[in-house]
């Protein structure tokens, strides 16, 4: 008896490792780098969801060069040591591309891991897809040519933003709050200097920044906030961060409008509800209401694949990413990072928020931008509620990409192959 | 003024729910000399059976029946879980409570996913129940402080008017003899240990709303209550309900502070610019510092009195 199943499993093993290695001959994979556990765990799930519609819409139609896109979720638990250890564990299995966007201290960690292990093994280049880490410095000073953002940065959305907000003449003292770590302290810097910019008659009245995911006590902030004056609120917050600074600016009746970047991020909007209505603003490059035909039946497209309520199209970046990654691959006919990344370079995306080009000297997507207000859904402007809460995104400002382009202090050069 | 009154209420209200955490904590500590790593699950778990149950059939009940469920859980933990480990000593029970505190983050995972719940206030709870100067200030809050200060009041005299407090008090200090005496000894420890794991539901069911349902919320207030068990004193009550109103205060008013270093070097008279040396050091504000305070102020009460501000016992 013990034979038999000894048999049985050694049979087994033999059958799962032959599989293993038929996989691997036949699939071009595509690790997926982001927390999916510890408290932004929900936030990395959802991009994940986004990467499998992405790579199941390509494999519908016969893969790339005839093979299938396939999805290796890594965890990284949001912290840059974690992911320099996971970027090891990928090359070890021999993937060439990899995808993150939480986190601008784990990209820069894992940019500068890739930057290294590039140069060493040029054989076993690894490409880098960024649909959502937003620190201008991945695109500017620590730029790298295996890297490639496909979300707007954080310079980029606060030129439109305060574009929008320069317009808006009842604004006469602002406030920033922000997560104290690289991304934070970049959407300060940039409010501070674009504000300056553009409308020196505004006053900033205060400038905070808090511990990243750990304050649940908004409140004192809030009390700060009243006690300067201010009639704005400008905020980098995402996540919990954000929902509980509007819970806890509505419960102190802080009568301030936010201007946010990550107000209309997945999870967020159920918590928010009714406080955010009128009064709270978000600069993203894509949300449900921006209208077409072709917008409504993606966002239906998506919906239908995940239909739980928790879930809700946002990442169009990520689609962007593999639809752009796998032209390139069909261009040039090869899963090679080292010819598939000049193929990117200048290559135009027409996704359903518009036309847009990857920029040759830094590696940005260059894309429209839109400003938009948490309003009740009605049927018409605001056709979808995020995540079915009532409430959605109504567009105030769309701003062209070619008004998008900013100035970069990259450097780099093609590496020789 | 304004500032000043809006945050002294914030810091109240924080400081009354992080003593309906640490008050059970250290109960259960000074019964059986056992840290409980997985008290603030107890927390999340109070949250997340207050959701599911407004779900069906509304808050009010919520408020009676998720720490109902938490003590039995509380309960079960001790009968199958703490009292099995407990002869192999402290140390085995403190891997306990750690481990478990996990397996309820995981099991939290599994029936209601890693996203925030919509656990919302009540309807009728949803106002400002006074405003100061222009801030207005919310009724849960209020209604927060008011639950805090009746359980607290009830502790009290449960703990001090009633038989069981007194059977409970004396199990405290003297159990061979209240054995000998003919009580229950383990069932008392059971009870206290049900108990603490209420008032954590409690807190739970209360904080939950307040603030975000989501699994990461025991993680997030697990080590500030150890801080406050400390540093009140452990197995101390009272030091505790000190401890929790102090740092309920040091994190609230923190954030109000923009000072830094450099500021009092300022006053000092002494020159700085960004070229000096430590000067990202110099330049930290208080509201910056401010979520470190707390583990400062325990390591000063460790160095300078290790039993704490109330504790009974040495270190």
């Amino acid at each position: 008896m013990f034979k038999t199943v000894m048999r049985a499993t050694a049979l087994g093993a033999a059958l799962f490792a032959a599989g293993l290695a038929g996989a691997q001959a036949q699939t071009i994979k595509i690790a997926y780098l982001e927390g999916l556990s510890g408290p932004f765990a929900n936030v990395g799930e959802v991009g994940l969801r986004h990467l499998q519609f992405a790579a199941e819409r390509v494999n519908a139609k016969g893969g790339v060069l005839g093979q299938k896109l396939e999805v290796i979720p890594f965890d990284t638990k949001t912290s840059p040591q974690e992911a320099q250890l996971v970027f090891k564990q990928l090359v070890d299995q021999g993937i060439r591309y990899m995808m993150q966007g939480n986190g601008s201290a784990v990209a820069i960690a894992l940019s500068e891991a890739m930057g290294k292990h590039n140069s060493r093994e040029p054989s076993k280049t690894v490409l880098y897809m960024n649909y959502g880490a937003v620190d201008p410095i991945l695109t500017n000073d620590k730029c790298n040519y295996y890297h490639f953002r496909f979300d707007a940065d954080v310079d980029m959305k606060m030129a439109a933003l305060t574009t929008y907000m320069a317009q808006q003449k009842d604004i006469r003292k602002v406030y920033l709050i922000n997560q104290d770590y690289a991304f934070g302290q970049s959407v300060a810097k940039a409010a501070r200097a674009m504000l300056n910019q553009k409308r020196p008659d505004v006053e900033i009245v205060g400038d905070d920044l808090h511990p990243l995911g750990k304050v649940k006590d908004f409140a004192p902030y809030i009390a700060k906030i009243k006690a300067s004056g201010a009639d704005s609120v400008i905020s980098g917050n995402w996540g919990n961060d954000i929902a509980l600074l509007i819970k806890a600016a509505k419960d102190a009746g802080l009568p301030a409008k936010f201007f946010t970047y990550y107000a209309g991020g997945l999870g967020t909007p159920p918590v928010i509800g009714e406080a955010g209505v009128g009064n709270l603003k978000q600069v993203t490059v894509f949300h449900s209401n921006i209208g077409g035909s072709r917008t409504n039946a993606e966002v239906e497209a998506y919906r239908n694949r995940f239909p739980d309520s928790k879930d809700d199209f946002y990442w169009t970046s990520i689609l962007a990413a593999v639809d752009m990654l796998t032209r390139a691959m069909e261009q040039t006919k090869s899963s090679d990072p080292v010819k598939v990344a000049p193929a990117l370079e200048n290559m135009k995306v027409d996704q359903v928020t518009g036309e847009g080009y990857m920029r040759a000297d830094n590696h940005q997507l260059i894309q429209p931008i839109f400003v938009s207000t948490f309003s009740r859904a009605n049927g018409k402007d605001v056709k979808f509620d995020v995540e079915r809460t009532g409430f959605g995104f109504k567009t105030d400002a769309r701003i062209e990409a070619k008004d998008t382009v900013l100035p970069t202090t990259c450097k780099f050069k093609k590496p020789k192959a | 003024m304004e500032f000043f009154l809006v945050t002294l209420l914030n810091s109240l209200s924080y400081g009354l729910l992080l003593f309906m955490l640490s008050s059970g904590l250290t109960l259960i500590f000074s019964m059986m000399g056992v840290l409980n790593f997985a008290h603030a699950s107890f927390y999340m778990l109070g949250a997340y059976f207050a959701y599911q149950t407004s779900v069906y059939i509304g808050f009010w009940p919520a408020l009676v029946v998720a720490p109902a469920a938490v003590a039995a859980l509380g309960a079960l933990t001790e009968r199958y879980g703490l009292r099995t480990v407990h002869k192999y000593g402290h140390v085995a029970e403190l891997l306990f409570t750690f481990g478990l505190a996990y397996i309820i983050e995981e099991i939290v995972h599994l029936i209601w996913g890693r996203a925030p719940v919509e656990y919302r206030i009540p309807a009728i709870l949803d106002f400002s129940a006074f405003s100061i100067y222009s801030t207005q200030y919310p009724a849960y809050r209020v209604f927060m402080m008011l639950v805090s200060v009746a359980m607290l009041a009830g502790l009290y005299l449960a703990l001090t008017r009633t038989r069981i407090g007194l059977i409970i008090q004396a199990s405290l200090t003297h159990p061979d003899m209240v054995e000998a005496l003919g009580h229950n000894v383990p069932r008392v420890f059971m009870t206290v240990f049900a108990g603490g794991a209420a008032l954590a539901g409690l807190a739970g069911v209360i904080g939950g709303n307040a603030f975000v349902t989501e699994p990461g919320m025991a993680a997030s207030v697990g080590t500030i209550v150890f801080v406050v068990v400390v540093f009140g004193g452990m197995g101390s009550l009272a030091g505790a309900f000190a401890a929790s109103l102090v740092i309920g205060a040091v994190q609230t008013f923190s954030v109000g502070f923009d000072y830094s270093l450099l500021s009092l070097f300022g006053i000092l008279g002494i020159q700085t610019n960004p070229e000096s040396g430590w000067y990202d050091l110099w330049k930290v504000t208080i509201a910056q510092a401010g979520p470190v305070l707390p583990y400062v102020l325990m390591v000063l009460m460790l160095i300078f009195r290790p039993k704490g501000l109330m504790g009974t016992r040495e270190g």
